[in-house]
């Protein structure tokens, strides 16, 4: 028998997957913006962040009424407030996009400081992550999960790889590329951040499955 | 012959009763159900329970109408006695002591184990004299000790300051939260180790469920409690540990916040999250 709370748990990941959907195509369009130097594009992410952040807000209220109506339990209350923690960390992603437009602004009417290379691949990284992440969610799989948490270190290294070049390569050789160099470290460190916040959802993700804390201890995975 | 016989027996049972006395003290357990079943003349209502309780902690039972929480209940004080067709093996024990030894006093056990029912049940007499007719009935005369007695049994149940000016009144007059504080009140004055509720609150509203349940949470610092309920927030709310039967089995005990946010069967999954009961 399909209970009332299935409808609406049904509807919460419905809008879940929405929101999810928006923010990978804001990672997917801020990083089109950097690499073509898109000053329009990165207005509109911009522009477009109050679509999410609005999102953010109704799915929050959604959850209350859930949470104060229903008064779950078990696994229907890991559930709810794993969408919870997903809604607040979509969120936080979509703003790390809108950093990155800003430093898009701030950059394309100059030529680039080196050839896009590797931020491009980290940009993939984080959109992959928040895409398997999310699937882990919806569709309950604890090993998706884990791989996003573990594919985590990837991302760590990748940034590390663009700071190195961009200090040693540029900055320190050259000064005067400072102003142009700084504006990609800040954008490698949000897509950084962005992979993070991936492997928050997935932390959340085997706590809703497994009922298993392993935010803080990778060691239980 | 029989006399020795009888003695080593005795002698066999204080040592056994030692051990135990131990193993439940060393644990802090007030009480012990071992491989208990209970039948109705040919009805299995409880099926090889075996719990642990600890001294000061409340527990929540909590299942399906007629899954055997309330005979549960009402086997800790004995009340099922009264149904001729009953029979049960095994043993609860409180401290040490089987109640449902063949030396062991009804009366005094129901001095111990208090109960408070589903409804309300005040005497229809003064709200005074149903607090003192416990105490009168085990032979107190005190008329000083008595009218102490019934203001900390009131102040106990949370209800003093409500009645202390009509304590002549009949219980009557009561609200229906204030005559089941009352009931316990009535339950706490002739200082029970173990408390025993049936859905004390369902018949209530929201505010006087909310007074009993504070109650109830001030209560465990003095007493153990089991308390039966169909409501699952409530059980949250109130028990630190929950037992989930079903058709007459425990299916699972464990720390409530275990149960409501992960318990380890999938029945009991199923139970607390709405798919069926």
């Amino acid at each position: 028998m399909e209970r009332h709370l299935d409808e609406e748990l049904s509807k919460l990941n419905t809008n879940l997957l929405k929101m999810a959907a928006l923010v990978e195509e804001a990672i997917h369009r801020s990083i089109e913006a950097l690499k073509k130097r898109d000053k329009d594009l990165a207005q509109k992410i911009i522009d477009d962040d109050q679509e999410i952040d609005e999102m953010e807000i109704q799915i929050e209220e959604e959850i209350i009424d859930l949470l104060a109506l229903f008064q779950p339990m078990a696994g229907d209350l890991r559930l709810i407030t794993t969408g919870m923690h997903i809604n607040a960390e979509l969120e936080r992603i979509a703003d790390l996009t809108v950093n990155i437009a800003q430093r898009v602004l701030e950059v394309a009417d100059q030529p680039l400081v080196m050839p896009l290379v590797e931020i491009p691949r980290l940009a993939n990284q984080a959109k992959l992550m928040v895409r398997r992440a999310i699937d882990a969610f919806v569709n309950q799989k604890e090993d998706i999960a884990k791989n996003v948490i573990l594919s985590d270190k990837d991302s760590n290294k990748l940034r590390t790889v663009i700071m190195k070049e961009l200090i040693n390569d540029c900055m320190v050789k050259d000064g005067t590329t400072a102003p142009r160099a700084v504006p990609l470290l800040l954008v490698a460190r949000d897509l950084e951040r962005i992979c993070d916040h991936a492997s928050s959802i997935a932390e959340d993700v085997i706590y809703m499955i497994k009922a298993k804390v392993v935010k803080h201890h990778r060691e239980r995975l | 012959m029989n006399t020795m016989i009888k003695e080593k027996k005795s002698n066999q049972k204080n040592v056994e009763q030692e051990v135990i006395s131990a193993e439940l003290e060393e644990n802090n357990m007030k009480v012990r159900v071992e491989n208990f079943n209970f039948y109705y003349d040919t009805t299995q209502a409880l099926k090889d329970i075996n719990l642990e309780i600890k001294a000061n902690s409340v527990v929540g039972i909590i299942g399906p109408s007629g899954c055997g929480k309330s005979t549960f209940l009402r086997c800790f004080n004995r009340m099922n006695d009264t149904i001729s067709s009953i029979r049960y093996e095994g043993k609860i024990r409180i401290d040490e002591k089987n109640i449902f030894d063949d030396n062991l006093d009804v009366v005094d056990l129901r001095r111990n184990v208090g109960m408070v029912f589903q409804k309300s049940n005040p005497f229809p007499k003064s709200i005074f004299e149903n607090i003192a007719y416990g105490l009168k009935i085990n032979g107190i005369k005190d008329k000083n000790f008595i009218a102490q007695k019934v203001e900390e049994s009131l102040k106990n149940a949370a209800l003093w300051d409500e009645i202390k000016d009509r304590l002549h009144k009949s219980a009557f007059a009561l609200s229906g939260g204030q005559q089941q504080r009352l009931c316990i009140a009535r339950a706490l004055a002739i200082e029970p180790e173990v408390l025993l509720l049936d859905e004390p609150a369902s018949a209530l509203d929201p505010i006087a469920t909310a007074k009993i349940e504070e109650l109830i949470h001030e209560l465990k610092k003095k007493y153990t409690i089991l308390i039966v309920t169909h409501n699952m927030q409530q059980a949250a709310r109130v028990s630190d540990y929950t037992a989930f039967f079903m058709l007459g089995e425990l299916i699972e005990c464990d720390e409530t916040n275990k149960i409501f946010t992960n318990p380890s069967k999938k029945i009991t999954e199923d139970y607390v999250t709405g798919r069926f009961g």
